[in-house]
């Protein structure tokens, strides 16, 4: 399933017993997929045409007036075009406005640069009080956006579009804030965001088992409040830190964490994998995640000289 | 409205007036200019028009005003403080650290604030988010906004004028405060906005221009708004910047100025001797 799909799902499945929840767009319905919420919910459901910054103000206005908006674009609009609509309207006023940026980092594929977000966390996690989200799986998502509809004040959910993946068991529970240590290790930490990275972070670690080298991963899932305990905890005990973000090491995972291991006094080794302060271009998948450097090799590549230049010490 | 609510609505707008001088000129600096201006429509709304209630805030039911013109709160906050949102020694506290009364209107700070603003252009979206979830709740409330004639510059205040018209959003009616002058000058020469009830009335919306400082005037045209369905209300008020202060009025510098007690306490002398 399309984590679109889960996403206007879940949206439907809480819609039927909460009141409160509407969905307000900017002419992207087709792409973020709530088309079906619109036709189980007509009259709450808004789409505002081409205009990102109403869309967030009419959701600021939605929620003082008790509902909770979920408001969608692909995340170079959600973020940079309505940064001070969000800011103000929305995370000043503590309102419930829930909005989602789609299509993260490389996922922008064809749309290019221009489309091509590596910049969005970082600008949200200099807004007091925001929650940013990424979940990594279908399960995370589906279990995730009920947390968000509780939480009274804004979200960023910053949302894999298309294709799905389920990673985690159904059993599985979710907070905001919460991260989920994946695999155990002891040498090298590798601490990861968002869907396409836990799937090259376990790709890494696989490879780096076969190599004698056994790699904890964690899946942050919520950037801002960064889990610091679980991180911090693993880093101590392998000495290693691998950040693994498809956005700018700039001001998103891979700051999040040298902040909180530089102000703990953590002894540990870091590497950030992640966009290296570039612009997107266009491209398939697999070429982005070479021409931008995030693959699994070279999440290897980090944690081997992590690990070798620990030994060397 | 009978002649004698017109005269206690003028009576009243000259001490909102008055308490806006005081408010300001005990701090020595402040939005002066578009405070006054809005003075008049604010009085018919809050003393007149609307369903609220002091003891009772954020009461089911009740009226909405969004001051998207955000530097105007001191003029809403004489207003709530005479009505008993909160006490009247507050005013003097006025962008003091710590205050629950800033330049700019703050809704969890201050009891009556329906929404934060002061990044103008965002007010009107958020009026017609509101009006929306009015309608989802099946409530028949107003909902009020007021702008501002330079913040009608703003790209988003056009895409909020689409929406309220597109969703038919009757419930809501919204002010133009046209004082003629924006910070840099008059607002003809900076960017002119002209033929503005013109471009609401293109945009879909019930269009009225009426003189700003008429409380009659004023209190028709609201009337007129509510009995008109089916698209939203655009009252454009033709205003004075600094209204009933002389030292303000036609003074380009009035949009946020500095000026003593005794020069406030003059213009509340000279707003005294008027009778109606």
């Amino acid at each position: 399933m399309d984590m679109r799909d889960v996403y206007c799902q879940t949206l439907i499945d809480l819609a039927a017993e909460d009141d409160r929840i509407v969905v307000i767009e900017a002419d992207l319905m087709n792409a973020t997929g709530t088309k079906p919420f619109r036709a189980a919910y007509p009259e709450r459901t808004f789409d505002v045409g081409v205009s990102e910054a109403d869309m967030v103000g009419v959701a600021a206005g939605l929620s003082v007036a008790g509902k909770v908006p979920f408001a969608a674009s692909f995340g170079c609009f959600a973020a940079r075009r309505v940064y001070d609509q969000f800011f103000l309207s929305a995370n000043y006023a503590r309102l419930n406005v829930n909005l989602v940026g789609t299509d993260p980092g490389v996922t922008a594929l064809y749309n290019g640069g221009t489309h091509m977000t590596f910049e969005d966390a970082g600008i949200m996690r200099n807004i007091p009080e925001l929650r940013i989200l990424e979940p990594s799986d279908e399960v995370s998502l589906r279990k995730l956006i009920p947390r968000i509809v509780d939480w009274p004040q804004s979200v960023y959910l910053r949302l894999h579009r298309k294709g799905g993946w389920s990673y985690y068991e159904e059993s599985e529970d979710f907070e905001i804030g919460r991260a989920k240590t994946v695999r155990d290790g002891s040498d090298v930490t590798l601490v990861s965001l968002g869907m396409v990275m836990l799937q090259q972070s376990l790709e890494a670690a696989a490879t780096l088992e076969s190599r004698g080298i056994r790699a904890e991963v964690i899946d942050a899932l919520t950037l801002k409040p960064l889990d610091r305990e679980r991180i911090l905890k693993s880093a101590r005990k392998t000495g290693a830190v691998v950040t693994c973000e498809n956005h700018n090491v700039h001001n998103g995972l891979g700051s999040a964490v040298a902040e909180a291991l530089a102000e703990d006094g953590v002894p540990a080794r870091l590497r950030r994998i992640g966009c290296q302060d570039k612009f997107g271009e266009v491209g398939k998948l697999d070429y982005l995640l070479e021409a931008f450097a995030l693959s699994a090799p070279h999440i290897v590549d980090a944690a081997e000289s992590l690990v070798n230049s620990k030994h060397a010490a | 409205m009978t002649a004698t609510q017109t005269v206690e609505l003028k009576e009243k707008a000259r001490d909102i007036r008055k308490m806006t001088l005081d408010t300001i000129g005990y701090l020595g600096v402040g939005h002066i200019g578009g405070t006054l201006s809005v003075v008049d429509m604010l009085t018919v709304l809050y003393y007149k028009q609307m369903n609220i209630d002091p003891e009772n805030p954020r009461m089911d039911g009740r009226d909405w005003l969004v001051m998207s013109k955000g530097h105007a709160g001191p003029a809403l906050y004489c207003i709530l403080a005479d009505l008993g949102f909160f006490p009247k020694d507050w005013l003097h506290t006025l962008n003091v650290g710590g205050t629950s009364l800033p330049s700019h209107c703050d809704r969890v700070r201050t009891a009556g604030i329906d929404m934060s603003t002061g990044s103008l252009g965002q007010g009107l979206s958020a009026a017609v988010g509101i009006a929306l979830a009015q309608r989802i709740d099946g409530r028949d409330n107003w909902v009020y906004a007021c702008i501002g004639d330079g913040e009608s510059q703003e790209g988003q205040i056009w895409e909020a004028g689409m929406t309220a018209a597109h969703y038919r959003v009757d419930r809501l009616i919204a002010f133009t405060d046209f004082n003629k002058m924006q910070i840099d000058g008059l607002t003809q020469t900076v960017m002119n906005i002209e033929d503005i009830a013109a471009k609401w009335t293109a945009f879909g919306w019930h269009t009225q221009r009426i003189d700003g400082h008429d409380v009659e005037a004023i209190d028709a045209a609201v009337e007129a708004a509510k009995a008109e369905t089916g698209r939203p209300h655009m009252i454009v008020l033709d205003t004075v910047k600094g209204k009933g202060a002389a030292f303000a009025e036609g003074n380009l510098g009035n949009h946020n100025m500095v000026f003593d007690y005794d020069t406030a306490k003059q213009a509340m002398d000279e707003l005294d001797k008027e009778t109606y």
